[in-house]
């Protein structure tokens, strides 16, 4: 007779997960509940409430994790095999929870658009009609982000833990759905946003569907779904590896996609362009986040006895990814386009502290997952920073990215200029600045794989894409200011945080990177 | 805590400077500016009395940022020593000579920037980590760059101060690649280190060691610069001011020469040895090449950047014939060539302030106007072309020993170089100072006190240096000689 065996959740370890997709269903009652006018505050304090509890008890959690098996792992799988909280988890937790709260003073800044916020007042009044004039003069707008944004945090929060790819996907599709619906709904050049959002919708879509094929076909070849299963499998299993591979290649597609590597990166510019600023902000440094640490997850645990079938792919696609992204970024007349080409540029250079997986390390040398979390802490903060500060430069319309228009900002703006160049400047790589440890990290990690020519080839990447970063200097230091050029608004104290520090930490990260470098390194490997 | 001062010193003064009150062409940013030049020349001269052989006297090693081994190490030997006081040295008179280039822009960034690039120069010439170095290395370009592109006089000073980044970032991103390199290496050896004296102890295969010499090289011979990497320098020279081709060409260059003895040959000997056919006729090359531009050069600055490329093509063939003459010849030539040059370019952009063209067939006639300018503009000229009796005589003469002494077709070549130096010089003086006077310099006035201040230091030194080189090749020599006697012990491994 079988016997009933209530699962084991380990609710001391994923709380913080489960608060933040608690908190997104207590926001969604809010929304129906309270009165218009007290929405915004409700929302917006719950919101950094969730995120701020969510992050303290995120550390609480790391501090308590068991040492296992005696190798550098540390962390427990629970909740029956489907989540991992390990170092590489909570350390992704934490940034991505960092990222979100910095995200949700950008989401809720009402003084640049004259008391509104960056999102459309009523998302079904259609753009030119009377209806959306209406809206606009009731002051309308959407509180519902706050929600959706906290759903695509947890959604990212599991991501970054799931240990089995049916979490996998099902994390997935929780990040994605909400993050889809936030790119439709900008107030200003609404047709373009919402094509955005359809463009993300449909490509998202298509990929999960790769992703689910992929699923299938390893579960074919493995049985089980689980990664530590996965991976006794291939050990178990030699030969017979066409359904394994085929598996392979399709959920790579699906996470590459994510990612936004080539040749999966056609979505990347129009979404990023089409969202409103506070979103692509959250999303550029959120999504990576969290799908680079699932693709480490997924390809360490569950596929590292298969790393030479997909290493060679990752080399070529690190490579094109670097050498497409900047080229095209090269080509570009908008700021914010141009800075979403460069977050693809980016995806390339992380992809290169991949190649390090399983190499054999010396004593305390850099490893992948050192390296990549490294570099998303300083990619995080350092694309947060310069897409916040995109949404201080606006003309009548709006936002103004034409980079005609940046002409001579740094007469006009001293401030703002010097921001915003130090943030390119650390995109660039340049010394002193987050961006150049991050660089110097992934490149390490690659080297100690023995993956010298892809990281030649990122170090003269690395040129081209400084050429694209430096021309924004050039127009805003060396260039007569254009007559009707945008003005730079005076943001509240919401976004001025959220600048300052990402500026702190872009300087502190290059000049006394040691702390942050031993935390990645403390979290240690993932666990099986 | 000596170093760490002689840096701190500008770095500090650069921001006071920077957040001083008063409006563009104000005096106070001006002599501040000017007195933190001096105390930091007042710093580096203790340094440089006080420094012992071995350069352990100042010597300070903190760890910093420990995952990567990297260091806050700092120690002067006497080619530090040489480039510390070059430093040190050229900035306070580029300053003093600079006085009205901001006046009509923002005054107090000018000055500002040119004491962040003494700092940065002098924490290069200090490091004996290459990570620290590395860092401020790149981190040079950044004010460099401003320099060049907000407070250049010449027209296509953007573009000049963008193509000068690109050339150095791709220079320095492919050193980047071999600084990763040398982490691996070390990593795989045990605990990683950055330090110098750690990394000279790595055992390297031959490739491995070639690929990183290739790419420590590549980056310092587009900054020396030598043929063919040096096609940004006539752009830069002719577009920035001619106090920042000072500060660029005499100081930062001297980065890659530097580099290519501390590291190249310390570091990498069996590689540099491998190169060395190489390197050779690349520098005999920049020699001839840069000398046969200058011959026909129009623009005065221009023409003083191209004597440039000559005279690295000089300090590199010193540096990579591998014996005692070349080596210790090639770094008195660095210190030279900063006086000689310094001299030249901030002579020229007086003479160019008083005509009004920087191009020599519009120039012509102030010699009867301002003889005194005429006189300081010929020095420049005799001090390039290696007049005896000028210390940069001692030095060429050095290299060419070593050159004859490693081939004797070598030191041929190099010796054309020489002639045609002469003849470079004799013509660009007779264009541009003597001939009938022009109408156009009817209210042109000889140099003023200040003018002539701000110079005579680098004259008095390149005479006294010229009668008793001793004094400096006393401080050179031992250094050059471990330098040697390490790359040929690693060569022979």
């Amino acid at each position: 007779m079988t016997t009933f065996h209530s699962p084991h959740l380990g609710y001391d370890l994923i709380w913080p997960l489960l608060l933040v997709l608690g908190a997104a269903c207590v926001g969604i009652v809010v929304e129906a509940f309270v009165p218009r006018a007290w929405r915004y505050l409700t929302q917006v304090l719950l919101t950094l409430a969730t995120l701020g509890i969510a992050f303290g008890g995120t550390i609480y959690v790391a501090t308590g994790l068991d040492a296992r098996g005696g190798g550098a792992a540390r962390g427990s799988v629970v909740a029956e095999g489907a989540v991992a909280v390990d170092g590489p988890a909570v350390f992704a937790w934490g940034l991505l929870l960092l990222v979100a709260f910095l995200g949700v003073l950008l989401f809720a800044e009402r003084h640049l658009d004259g008391g509104v916020s960056a999102f459309a007042g009523q998302a079904a009044a259609l753009p030119g009609t009377d209806a959306e004039r209406r809206v606009g003069e009731r002051g309308l707008e959407h509180t519902e982000v706050y929600p959706l944004l906290l759903f695509a945090v947890g959604g990212m929060l599991l991501f970054a833990a799931a240990n089995d790819l049916l979490t996998l996907f099902v994390a997935l599709e929780v990040l994605s759905l909400p993050l889809y619906l936030l790119t439709g709904l900008a107030r200003r050049r609404r047709l373009l946003s919402q094509e955005a959002a359809m463009k993300y919708f449909l490509l998202g879509a298509f990929s999960s569907g790769f992703l689910l094929y992929g699923i299938a076909l390893v579960y074919g070849y493995a049985g089980t779904v689980q990664f530590g299963g996965i991976a006794d499998a291939i050990a178990n299993t030699p030969g017979q590896r066409g359904l394994l591979l085929a598996g392979i290649g399709l959920l790579s597609v699906g996470l590459l996609f994510k990612v936004g590597a080539v040749p999966f990166q056609a979505w990347t510019p129009d979404v990023y362009q089409g969202a409103p600023t506070p979103v692509t902000a959250f999303m550029a440094a959120g999504t990576k986040v969290a799908a680079f640490v699932a693709m480490l997850r997924l390809f360490s645990v569950a596929l590292g006895g298969e790393r030479w079938s997909w290493l060679p792919v990752l080399w070529a696609v690190a490579l094109l990814t670097m050498v497409i992204g900047a080229v095209l970024a090269v080509a570009q007349s908008d700021v914010k386009r141009m800075l979403a080409y460069s977050s693809i540029a980016h995806t390339g250079f992380v992809l290169t502290g991949i190649l390090g997986a399983g190499a054999a390390l010396g004593k305390d040398q850099i490893g992948a997952t050192q390296a990549v979390l490294f570099y998303l802490v300083t990619y995080g903060f350092m694309t947060l920073g310069a897409f916040a500060v995109l949404t201080l430069v606006r003309d009548a319309a709006g936002e103004s990215g034409e980079m005609r228009g940046w002409a001579g900002l740094a007469r006009r703006s001293p401030l703002v200029a010097g921001v915003f160049s130090l943030f390119l400047l650390s995109l660039a790589g340049l010394p002193f600045t987050a961006g150049f440890t991050g660089k110097w990290v992934v490149f390490a990690s690659a080297m100690g794989g023995g993956a010298w020519p892809v990281v030649v080839a990122a170090v003269l990447t690395s040129a081209m894409a400084a050429f694209f970063y430096i021309r924004v200097i050039v127009l805003m230091y060396f260039s007569e200011p254009a007559a009707d050029g945008p003005t730079v608004a005076v943001p509240s104290i919401l976004t001025s945080a959220t600048i300052a520090v990402t500026a702190v930490a872009t300087v502190v990260l290059g000049v006394v990177p040691g702390p942050v470098l031993d935390l990645a390194a403390h979290a240690g490997d993932f666990i099986r | 805590m000596m170093l760490s001062l002689l840096i701190a010193l500008p770095l500090v003064g650069a921001l006071v400077v920077a957040f001083l009150p008063g409006r563009p062409g104000d005096a106070l940013p001006k002599w501040a500016a000017l007195a933190v030049s001096l105390a930091t020349l007042a710093v580096g001269a203790v340094v440089g009395i006080a420094n012992a052989d071995t350069g352990k006297t100042w010597a300070e090693d903190h760890a910093w940022i420990q995952p990567i081994g990297a260091h806050w190490a700092l120690a002067v030997d006497g080619l530090g020593v040489t480039m510390v006081l070059l430093t040190v040295i050229l900035v306070p008179v580029v300053i003093a000579a600079s006085w009205h280039d901001a006046d009509t822009r923002n005054t107090r960034g000018f000055f500002a920037l040119m004491l962040v690039v003494e700092a940065l120069a002098l924490a290069v010439f200090c490091a004996q980590d290459v990570f620290l170095f590395y860092l401020v290395f790149e981190a040079t370009l950044i004010p460099a760059y401003f320099l060049i592109g907000s407070f250049g006089q010449g027209p296509a000073r953007t573009a000049a101060a963008v193509k000068f980044l690109l050339y150095m970032l791709a220079g320095g991103l492919v050193m980047l690649a071999a600084v990763v390199g040398l982490y691996a290496f070390s990593a795989r050896e045990g605990a990683a280190s950055y330090l110098i004296s750690d990394l000279g102890h790595l055992t390297l295969s031959t490739n491995e060691e070639r690929l990183l010499f290739v790419g420590f090289f590549v980056a310092f011979a587009i900054k020396a610069p030598i043929f063919p990497f040096h096609t940004w320098l006539p752009d830069t020279t002719g577009n920035a001011t001619p106090g920042t081709s000072v500060l660029l060409i005499c100081v930062l260059d001297k980065i890659g020469t530097y580099g290519m003895l501390r590291f190249c040959l310390e570091l990498f000997p069996g590689a540099s040895e491998w190169a060395t056919p190489v390197v050779v006729t690349l520098a005999l090359i920049s020699i001839v090449y840069g000398a046969l531009l200058a011959l026909g050069q129009d623009d005065l600055l221009v023409l003083t950047g191209l004597t440039s490329l000559s005279h690295f093509g000089f300090i590199v063939l010193g540096v990579f014939v591998l014996n005692d003459q070349g080596v210790s010849g090639a770094t008195f030539y660095m210190f030279n060539h900063g006086l000689a040059t310094a001299v030249l370019f901030i002579a020229a952009g007086y003479l160019i302030k008083r005509t009004g063209t920087p191009l020599l067939s519009r120039m012509g006639g102030v010699a009867k106007k301002a003889p005194v300018l005429a006189a300081l503009l010929l020095l420049g000229g005799l001090g390039t072309l290696g007049l005896p009796g000028l210390s940069p005589f001692v030095s060429e003469f050095l290299v060419m020993l070593g050159a004859f002494r490693h081939h004797w077709w070598v030191g041929t070549i190099a010796v054309s170089g020489i002639v045609l130096a002469a003849a470079y010089v004799l013509r660009a003086y007779r264009l541009a100072v003597t001939g009938p006077e022009r109408e156009s310099l009817a209210g042109v006035r000889d140099v003023g006190v200040r003018e002539v201040a701000a110079i005579a230091p680098l004259v008095a030194l390149m005479l006294l240096l010229g009668f008793v080189p001793q004094l400096a090749l006393s401080v050179i020599n031992p250094a050059t000689g471990h330098t040697v006697s390490t790359s040929e012990a690693g060569a022979q491994k």
